[in-house]
């Protein structure tokens, strides 16, 4: 099975990266950008019947940094 | 006397040697050297430390890999007996990462890479690394790094100044830092994670540019602590 796993930074968060992203945009001409942030984004191939718990421990232990990110889990089963 | 210390190498350190000889220059003993692959520490160790560079090329998030090696369970049981441990700018962030410290470190706050000598004000002096700093005594310590911007939640922030354990704040705008914060130490005072350099400024200058001998004095202050226990 196969899971995406998408850390964001929370809100509040200040997210430098996407700001600089978000200046660029506007220097490419592009307008009516009100915010940008960045996050992340994990795939990971899973024995099948992997369930939700242990991937959440993934997260909690490694995949994110819960202090600063928040994740959100797709694909389980 | 001298202390007992070791430091820890991670794949990607780069001022492993720079923090050895900045202990060994104020013990007069060798520092002992550790591969993140070992299991376990040497025996009867005074002080860890952790040292600044780009541990596994920074991948995931800075220290967040480093954080999950081997010699990092033995570190924080280390840490748990109240061994002193210190971690210096990547350390710092091995530190938050394996939670022996609150907070995090983020992309600073404008974006570049700062490295520079800073003006930091000494917040906390009763730690065994800032003892024998004046309370609100500035020093002039170097800061390297991308990912210094100090972050932890208001109330998490709030505790730590409560506790009086903000060791050190900036002097001057640097990176972006919650409430200034360059370091901070554990509940008990025996973990101290700083993102600025103590073992690049160990000897006096002969230009101010160049450096000082700020740092030494927080290794002097281990010694001392020793001693006096």
């Amino acid at each position: 099975m196969q899971v995406r796993v998408l850390v964001r930074l929370k809100p509040g968060v200040l997210d430098p990266q996407g700001r600089a992203v978000h200046h660029a945009l506007e220097g490419l001409g592009f307008e009516g950008v009100s915010d940008v942030r960045v996050g992340r984004l994990i795939e990971l191939d899973l024995a099948d019947g992997t369930d939700e718990a242990t991937i959440r421990q993934m997260c909690e232990k490694l995949l994110a940094n819960t202090v600063i990110e928040s994740f959100s889990i797709e694909g389980a089963a | 006397m001298a202390y007992r210390a070791a430091v820890i190498t991670f794949p990607g350190s780069n001022c492993d040697r720079d923090m050895a000889t900045a202990l060994e220059a104020v013990s007069g003993a060798p520092a002992i050297r550790v591969w993140h692959g070992d299991a376990e520490l040497p025996e009867r160790l005074d002080l860890i430390a952790l040292p600044g560079g780009f541990s596994y090329g920074d991948y995931l998030r800075s220290g967040a890999m480093a954080a999950t090696s081997p010699i990092m369970r033995a570190v924080v049981a280390a840490a748990e007996r109240g061994v002193a441990v210190l971690g210096v700018c990547n350390g710092f962030q091995v530190l938050t990462e394996a939670r022996l410290l609150p907070g995090a470190l983020l992309r600073n706050a404008g974006q570049r890479f700062i490295c520079r000598t800073v003006a930091l004000t000494v917040e906390n002096t009763a730690s065994p690394f800032t003892a024998g700093y004046a309370h609100g005594e500035t020093i002039r310590i170097p800061v390297a790094h991308h990912d210094g911007n100090y972050y932890a939640d208001a109330e998490t922030l709030d505790r730590l100044e409560g506790e009086g354990r903000v060791a050190f704040r900036y002097a001057e705008a640097v990176n972006g830092s919650a409430r200034d914060i360059a370091g901070v130490v554990s509940a008990n005072g025996r973990v101290l994670g700083m993102m600025p350099h103590p073992e690049r400024a160990i000897e006096p200058a002969a230009h101010p540019s160049l450096g000082g001998a700020d740092g030494r004095r927080l290794f002097e202050n281990v010694l001392a602590s020793l001693a006096a226990a």
